[in-house]
């Protein structure tokens, strides 16, 4: 088993393929053992177990850059974002999160043009790839990838890529990566509550813990924090059954700006209130 | 190894310490910043914020934390505050049910007790009432997800019955349109709210039933104790000038 350095300096050298100069290299390290500095005062206090983000301002983000003129490459703008999910995945996980979900795409989303619902579908199959490859992030972290949705609402090369994904790292013993894709949290309830139904078999009702058994989300604990970028307030059909006792958070960066000041802004924002929800979370479950 | 982890403690405590003082100073900050922005809405300076278009908030929902609740006078300042803006539909929420049980206090203690029509107080069901021409409802935890369990088998008890149809045979297959008449019929079908403020230490909802808070703007007001009419002003001016995609 590699070590972790190694490990991480083959992530850093991935996000850096075309600059293979030794300075490049150099100041991966470096930056790395100052985030592990960072990280290390951050664990004074509780570090979050689980971080969920709604990566929001790809699209705005583009626009501010006028990267979209006459509907040149429309994926720009998701392109810097996916960019921002890597680099937060791997800041996350070096900090000691054990899980992050992001919302991928929404049911909502395919309200979109259908050239942009395709483009999207197309761009995430080429991630998916890209992060599933032999050099790529999945096995660099050990990561286990799972996705949450009505799958077969994807077009079919694209959850062909996920399925594939989620069997080769369904092994793999590090953080998990949750992606929300053609969910929403009211599709998730009612899929919950079908499959609760079919496996009655002459129990007389249905409980809550059957519904949360059959959830996409079953066996993660629930969010410590979400984040939803851009300045939104809204979750957008998001997880609402698992943030009963969710930190949440609204920074005003859109998506592609989010970086590793704002995550750690978010986790002291998070130890700020974690007394307060960890006390509120227990006097439910007393009760039950 | 042990003397570095000895001295190494105490350096990342301080430096743990510090950057939480950091984050309460920018906290200070922005506090002072809103007393601002209040004191100059209350002064009346701003003509903005006289009439503010409600037009889009049909319903409003308030999630306080239970300590803040048991604060009868605060609550009903608040429904006093809600009801002169021209709210027409609040619900109240605080996850222990501290609400429900004193809604006889607001009853009572509002300027004509005619105007306010209370039913009988039951813990696991939605509790609504007419106050000031504003309909108030009440809710819990229990309104969740149990509510949500309760609607399951008003939709189990359905399909059973219908065990000989064809469809049937596939396994039950509902839709989201189902799951609302089902809790509409087990008597949880409230409205979902456009906008919801949390009066506590943080922005959480704290249990909010999961079915009705899709699209909902949630914002953190603070602790109730110093809650402002100013400050409610406010977040009402920026919601009626919100403007949502529903993901297109």
């Amino acid at each position: 088993m590699s070590t972790i350095s190694e490990r991480f300096s083959i992530l850093q050298s991935h996000l850096e393929k075309n600059c293979k100069s030794k300075i490049s290299k150099i100041s991966g390290y470096v930056g790395f053992i100052m985030r592990k500095l960072l990280f290390s005062v951050l664990s004074v206090g509780p570090i979050p177990a689980h971080v969920a983000i709604i990566m929001d301002g790809n699209r705005r983000f583009a626009k501010r850059r006028s990267l979209l003129q006459d509907s040149i490459d429309p994926a720009s703008g998701h392109r810097l974002g996916f960019r921002s999910l890597i680099s937060t995945i791997q800041y996350s996980f070096e900090m000691g999160v054990k899980c992050v979900t992001v919302y991928a795409f929404s049911i909502d989303n395919f309200k979109r043009s259908p050239q942009e619902v395709q483009m999207l579908m197309d761009l995430m199959r080429e991630k998916i790839e890209e992060m599933s490859a032999e050099d790529g992030v999945f096995k660099a972290l050990d990561v286990k990838i799972n996705f949450w949705g009505n799958l077969e609402l994807m077009t079919e090369p694209t959850r062909l890529s996920a399925k594939r994904a989620m069997d080769t790292t369904v092994h793999n013993k590090g953080p998990e990566l949750s992606v929300c894709v053609a969910y929403t949290s009211t599709n998730e309830i009612t899929h919950a509550i079908e499959a609760s139904v079919r496996d009655l078999k002459g129990k007389d009702q249905v409980q809550v813990s059957d519904l949360e058994r059959n959830l996409y989300s079953a066996g993660c604990v629930e969010p410590d924090i979400i984040i939803r970028t851009s300045g939104e307030t809204r979750l957008s059909n998001f997880l609402l059954w698992q943030s009963d006792f969710t930190h949440l958070q609204n920074p005003k960066p859109l998506w592609p700006e989010f970086s590793l000041r704002h995550l750690v802004w978010a986790v002291l924002e998070y130890q700020r209130v974690y007394a307060y929800l960890k006390n509120k979370k227990e006097g439910i479950e007393k009760n039950k | 190894m042990i003397e570095a982890s000895v001295i190494a403690s105490p350096i990342l405590g301080v430096v743990f310490c510090l950057l939480h003082v950091i984050v309460s100073l920018v906290h200070t900050w922005s506090h002072l910043v809103h007393q601002i922005q209040c004191l100059i809405i209350s002064s009346g300076l701003l003509s903005k914020y006289q009439n503010i278009n409600l037009n889009r908030l049909r319903h409003l929902a308030v999630v306080i934390d239970s300590e803040d609740a048991k604060n009868k006078s605060k609550v009903h300042q608040l429904l006093c505050w809600l009801s002169d803006i021209g709210v027409k539909y609040v619900i109240l929420y605080d996850i222990e049910g501290v609400m429900k049980k004193s809604d006889k206090a607001y009853e009572k203690s509002s300027a004509n007790p005619s105007e306010t029509k209370c039913m009988d107080f039951a813990p696991n069901m939605p509790l609504i009432f007419d106050m000031f021409g504003m309909t108030v409802e009440i809710i819990s935890y229990t309104d969740g997800k149990e509510a949500v369990a309760k609607g399951a088998n008003y939709l189990c008890s359905n399909y059973l019955k219908n065990q000989d149809d064809t469809l049937n045979k596939l396994g039950p297959k509902f839709t989201e349109p189902d799951i609302s008449s089902a809790l509409k019929a087990v008597g949880h079908d409230g409205p979902e709210p456009d906008l919801l403020l949390v009066y506590g230490p943080a922005r959480c909802h704290l249990g909010f039933p999961a079915w009705r808070l899709r699209y909902t703007e949630i914002v953190h007001m603070g602790p109730l104790s110093s809650m402002k009419l100013s400050a409610v002003v406010k977040v009402l001016y920026d919601f009626s000038k919100k403007h949502q995609n529903y993901g297109k």
